[in-house]
């Protein structure tokens, strides 16, 4: 089953790998995964989808919290949330079926961002099954090839960031290995 | 210009204000800059004969103290020959900074001599890791390595040093403080869940504490003891949590799992409360999961939430640090004994009769002495009485390393010292110079196979080099034991590659090292060689010659339920007429 997870994480070299090598090592499949920064330079958003037993999902989510570099980790699999993908397609499209695939692309809502008497490329956004059903019709009009962007999610509940505050450097902060007498 | 420092002189400066005593490691052709630096800096290093044993002796100093081991490697090859290590204390928890040379910033990514991608290998043998990209980020890095490798839950963490940072200049301000906004530490537990885990306890009635290796990591003995105490808890620790309740406590039942206890496994199967305390339920403790404490309610602490409810689902899921919660728990017990204690009494009573009687029903087993072959056991049994409970006794994995779990006598924390998680071979002997190194003045037995031993052979050199007086055992039957075991009871007994018949005559090999060794094959021998070996003040190799085909009992076999252990050797049937 599809699990949807939101991760908030420092922007810092090999933050990518710790979350994709974590998946990897643990046997989480993941299905696709988008990362990008955040209005605040120093972070990034990324949204997985992971095809994950629902038993686990907790799991999946306290694993990733683990990391260090990971602020928040959410499962917005069944929590408030909108989720869009977009979709990037070019179609060979001939003189007759041109006008056909233009209406079917309105109404799609798709735009055309690129014409030529080979064909078009087309943009579309919208819920990942909405795509498929585009993407397969599309593909009954003539040769496609697609690009997917893979979901990006936003949580619709406003979660307040819990975040470890500065720690005093130095031996007394071994406190967690104080020597024992 | 006269205040700026070098990248290795930093390094060093930091490693002072952590405290840091000595360095395990093996220098290199990009380290060079930080050797220059320590030539002449009071930390002291230990120059070890393989990186591996670099790690593995951080560990054995980390386990045996508290404090954070630290060890060294050059770029590439002595990186690469870190991992073992690493991952052996990812696994145990154990608290390990571990410093890499890098080639310069200018040559990452080119394939450069010595070049290997450190950060990418021990991301996931690490619980962080760090690669230094400029100079003015080093102290910070430093320090944050130290506070993720010590506090939490502990593991190893990795700082990737490229030349030019230790080479490059700048002016040193101290790190006052750090900051990882997203490392959360829970550590003081959920008063209500605590509340809930004390009306739980006195209402059980056949409560079983099952204490691992996080008493001990979190020095929790001493709360551990109360509580024990305070509710008359019966109690097993797991093979890292020896110690965390004396030995020789009355409470104490035993070590459950694989190999653990009749009596141990019994109680884990018929429990009907679980109090786990830095645990996490592992399999070689659990056995076949359908079948691991059918009865119980669950009270499951630990400082890492991860491991609650990851094999076996809580009822309490208390996340902290195992010390506090338990002082808050022992306070919230002691508060409704009063009343609380009665009701269960006799229910309390009937079940630690009934834990009196499987252990005395089967105690751990020695089989019959013969004049002729020292048993292993026995081995262990000798080393207990003159450990008394109170030396420090390191091991690798394997056999040896369950008959001295089974046989020895922990009496405190950090004195067992063994792989356990990873179940490295080659363990033992360089874990014992780290926990040597921590503890001068105490009793320390190295106890290794003799496949084991041969695996960290070369650091006999660093032993005689550092005069450190370890009493190296090695359970010599000429097999890799615990796989020959398996083999026989599970491969029809078709012996693959398990033989060592070549093992190094060791009177000569400690003596071309220049200390004395000894090989004892009878068993009559066998307490005055010990007591040899123990008096000598140096270092001492002593060979036991064990009788090759024991195996360890009890044994649940893998995937077997823990209630369904083997408790011994099939018996011979007689021959009827």
């Amino acid at each position: 089953m599809l699990q949807i997870i939101s991760i908030l994480m420092e922007n810092k070299p090999g933050a990518l790998m710790r979350v994709t090598g974590l998946f990897a090592q643990r046997n989480y499949n993941i299905e696709s995964l988008t990362v990008a920064r955040t209005l605040d330079p120093a972070l990034s958003r990324m949204t997985i989808v992971a095809d994950v037993d629902p038993k686990i999902r907790p799991q999946v989510i306290k694993q990733i919290n683990k990391l260090v570099n990971v602020l928040q980790a959410t499962d917005l699999t069944e929590a408030p949330s909108v989720a869009r993908e977009l979709v990037l397609l070019r179609i060979r499209a001939t003189m007759e079926s041109r006008t056909a695939i233009l209406k079917e692309a309105e109404i799609f809502g798709a735009r055309v961002v690129d014409s030529s008497v080979d064909g078009f490329a087309l943009e579309v956004t919208g819920e990942p099954e909405k795509l498929d059903e585009f993407i397969n019709v599309m593909a009954s009009y003539g040769d496609i090839q697609v690009t997917r962007s893979g979901l990006i999610a936003v949580s619709l509940e406003m979660k307040k960031l819990k975040l470890a505050p500065p720690v005093a450097t130095g031996v007394e902060s071994n406190s967690g290995a104080a020597v024992i007498a | 210009m006269s205040n700026l420092m070098s990248g290795a002189k930093m390094l060093l400066e930091c490693l002072n204000r952590e405290g840091v005593e000595c360095i395990f490691g093996y220098p290199g052709g990009v380290t060079l800059p930080f050797y220059d630096a320590l030539y002449d800096h009071p930390i002291r290093h230990v120059l070890v004969r393989h990186e591996q044993n670099a790690a593995f002796a951080a560990s054995g100093y980390a386990k045996a103290t508290g404090r954070v081991g630290v060890c060294c490697a050059t770029s590439g090859p002595g990186a690469t020959n870190l991992v073992t290590g690493l991952v052996d204390s990812l696994m145990d928890s154990v608290p390990v900074v571990a410093l890499t040379g890098q080639v310069s910033t200018s040559l990452i990514g080119t394939d450069a001599f010595q070049e290997a991608d450190t950060f990418g290998l021990t991301r996931s043998a690490t619980k962080h890791n760090f690669m230094v990209k400029n100079l003015a980020e080093l102290p910070q890095i430093i320090h944050e390595a130290f506070y993720l490798a010590a506090s939490g839950r502990p593991g190893p963490v990795l700082v990737d040093v490229p030349k030019d940072v230790f080479i490059g200049r700048g002016h040193y301000q101290p790190v006052e403080s750090i900051h990882l906004p997203g490392y959360k530490l829970m550590t003081d537990g959920h008063s209500g869940q605590i509340r809930r885990a004390a009306q739980m306890i006195w209402e059980a009635e056949r409560p079983l504490v099952y204490a691992g290796g996080g008493i001990v990591l979190g020095n929790a003995s001493p709360e551990l003891r109360e509580l024990v105490e305070l509710a008359d808890l019966p109690t097993v620790c797991t093979l890292m949590g020896l110690g965390g309740l004396p030995g020789s406590h009355p409470n104490f039942i035993s070590m459950p799992g694989m190999h653990g206890s009749y009596a141990a496994n019994m109680a884990m199967y018929n429990t009907d409360l679980i109090i786990g305390l830095g645990v996490r339920f592992d399999d070689r403790v659990t056995g076949r999961l359908s079948n691991f404490a059918p009865h119980a309610r669950v009270i499951h602490v630990d400082i890492d939430p991860a491991e609650i409810s990851k094999i076996r689902t809580a009822d309490i899921p208390i996340v902290g640090d195992v010390k506090k919660v338990l002082a808050r728990l022992n306070k919230a017990l002691a508060e409704i004994k009063a009343e609380a204690e009665a009701a269960k009494r006799s229910a309390r009573v009937a079940w630690w009769s009934q834990i009196r009687e499987w252990k005395s029903e089967h105690p751990f087993a020695v089989p019959p002495a013969s004049p002729e072959e020292i048993k292993p056991q026995q081995l262990m049994q000798e080393i207990d009485r003159i450990s008394d409970g109170k030396a420090i006794v390191t091991s690798d994995v394997g056999q040896h390393q369950m008959w001295s779990a089974q046989f020895i006598r922990f009496d405190a924390p950090r004195l067992w010292v063994n792989s356990g998680g990873l179940g490295s071979m080659g363990y033992g002997l360089p874990s014992a110079i780290g926990a040597q190194f921590a503890c001068p003045d105490k009793l320390v037995f190295a106890i290794c196979g003799d496949g084991g031993f041969q695996m960290s052979l070369p650091e006999l050199a660093t032993i005689v080099n550092y005069g450190l007086p370890i009493k190296i055992v090695v359970m010599n039957n000429g097999y890799l034991g615990m796989v020959r075991q398996w083999q026989e009871l599970f491969y029809n007994n078709r012996l693959s590659s398990v033989t060592l018949d070549t093992f190094p005559q060791v009177e000569m090999l400690a003596g071309a090292y220049g200390f004395k060794g000894r090989t004892v094959e009878k068993p009559g021998e066998l307490a005055s060689a010990l007591a040899e070996a123990v008096a000598d003040p140096g270092p001492y190799l002593l060979n036991v010659k064990v009788s090759p085909f024991e195996n360890v009992y009890p044994m649940v076999p893998a995937g077997g339920a823990i209630n369904e252990m083997v408790l011994g050797p099939p018996q011979p049937v007689p021959v009827g007429d």
